[in-house]
């Protein structure tokens, strides 16, 4: 996460000015054409976390924006950039703090609407395996502050991948629908596009009466070592209940692994804008393979077992304390994780439209 | 530690200053014209159906923003129809009943 001082001045004297431009290019050209309705939006989240890992405590100040333009009927240029500076006490008995500012795109895609069934997307989008990085990772949605351990599993390490990615609704009935994503990515290695050639794709059913989806991702690194990545993910949320179920599996030549969370609104025992209705546990299983040594992979060194136990309140004016606790078991020793943080959520228009 | 101490700033100031700019926007919104919410359909049965497509879509996987501009419903809508694989007939509903 910490970044070099040269990569910071690049980001501040080329890759950002560059964003900007781009955006305000973006903007510019939706304000011409857009209806009522379709005025470029900012969303996005600010938050503070605390994380206390193994007696190290590191402190998080973060905010995450998020842009999109649309451009006529069937263009979107949408953007995500996140920017944090952990810090953490000096140690060794000496005073004050020591961190590092990041900050960077997570992506920058611009989309198409080609038909019912069909959208491009090109640019540097997030990589469609499973369903964490493009549903879960944004801080004002995700339930838990850290990802999971197996994260990047099929994501080829950076989340994100560059290139171009086909994607949408197959068909959607009342009781089945079926969705795909297929891409390909370019080995990229400028600082700000990281992204290794790779391809793969995504296919999911969702039964909506039953509010249960099941889904395939498979990935295929294309430098280097070339492997497979397989994983399948099962989501289910029961009808008029307050109780959800996310679950994926991953793995590939070296690791797999899998997670599994399940959260209870108690909103189901009082109104949901009471007290008690406000709070949310949550409790996450996650549990990692390792078949063979692979130091850049993401994934624990050896096989790891981890129970993450949270407790979410959502205050008013879209405000979330996320509180969590989680035990670590690995042969390489077992550790507590302590985290706490604030979330703010925000979302408005650009500008005020016609 | 120059460059934390402007960044804390600025994150203290956004987490003052996003709250006013969400008040004022929703209170021009609705001085002038009614706020995208999830309110009412036109009809029972679009209310129903976007309803039940906002539930069965949307809020798996996250929870409905309280309130936001009508200015800017079609942008959300394209934007998740996108990022959800959402049929065309879905964004439809859905738009309807966030815009009736």
């Amino acid at each position: 996460m910490l970044i070099h001082a040269s990569f910071r001045n690049y980001l501040a004297k080329r890759a950002i000015p560059a964003f900007l431009v781009f955006c305000m290019g973006s903007m510019g050209a939706a304000a011409q054409e857009s209806p009522g309705q379709n005025v470029p939006l900012i969303s996005g989240g600010v938050g503070f976390v605390t994380s206390t890992n193994a007696g190290n405590t590191t402190y998080i100040p973060v905010i995450s924006p998020l842009l999109a333009a649309p451009i006529g009927n069937r263009i979107l240029v949408e953007s995500r950039a996140i920017i944090l500076d952990p810090f953490s006490p000096t140690g060794d008995g000496k005073p004050g703090y020591k961190g590092d500012l990041f900050m960077g795109l997570t992506y920058l895609q611009a989309d198409f609407l080609a038909s019912r069934h069909a959208t491009f997307v090109a640019g540097e989008f997030l990589t469609p395996f499973a369903t964490y990085s493009e549903r879960l990772s944004p801080i004002w949605i995700g339930n838990f502050q850290d990802a999971p351990l197996i994260v990047s599993l099929g994501t080829m390490e950076t989340s994100s991948s560059v290139g171009g990615m086909l994607r949408g609704s197959v068909f959607a009935t009342d009781h089945v629908s079926a969705d795909y994503a297929v891409y390909f990515s370019a080995a990229s290695t400028n600082q700000q596009f990281t992204a290794e050639r790779a391809s793969g794709g995504r296919g999911c059913l969702y039964f909506p009466t039953a509010r249960l989806e099941v889904g395939a991702s498979y990935g295929r690194q294309l430098q280097d070592v070339h492997e497979n990545f397989e994983g399948v993910h099962v989501w289910w949320e029961p009808a008029n209940t307050a109780f959800r179920l996310r679950s994926e599996f991953a793995r590939g030549a070296h690791a797999g692994g899998y997670w599994v969370e399940a959260d209870y609104r108690l909103s189901r025992f009082k109104n949901g804008e009471s007290f008690v209705g406000r709070f949310e546990p949550v409790f996450r299983m996650q549990q990692t393979f390792r078949s063979r040594p692979d130091s850049n992979d993401g994934l624990p060194g050896a096989n790891t077992q981890q129970a993450d136990f949270g407790l979410d309140y959502r205050l008013p004016h879209e405000v979330r304390i996320n509180t969590s606790y989680s035990r670590e078991f690995s042969s390489t020793g077992n550790r507590n994780i302590w985290q706490t943080g604030i979330v703010y959520r925000f979302l408005f228009p650009t500008w005020r439209g016609k | 530690m120059k460059s934390r101490s402007v960044l804390l700033t600025c994150l203290a100031g956004a987490v003052a200053i996003l709250p006013l700019c969400a008040q004022r926007i929703a209170h021009t919104t609705s001085s002038q014209a009614p706020p995208a919410r999830l309110a009412q359909a036109s009809t029972p049965a679009d209310s129903d159906r976007g309803e039940t497509l906002f539930k069965q879509n949307c809020s798996r996987c996250h929870d409905a923003p309280q309130s936001f501009s009508p200015r800017i419903s079609g942008t959300v809508i394209r934007h998740m129809r996108i990022r959800a694989s959402l049929s065309e007939r879905d964004e439809r509903a859905i738009l309807h009943f966030l815009n009736p």
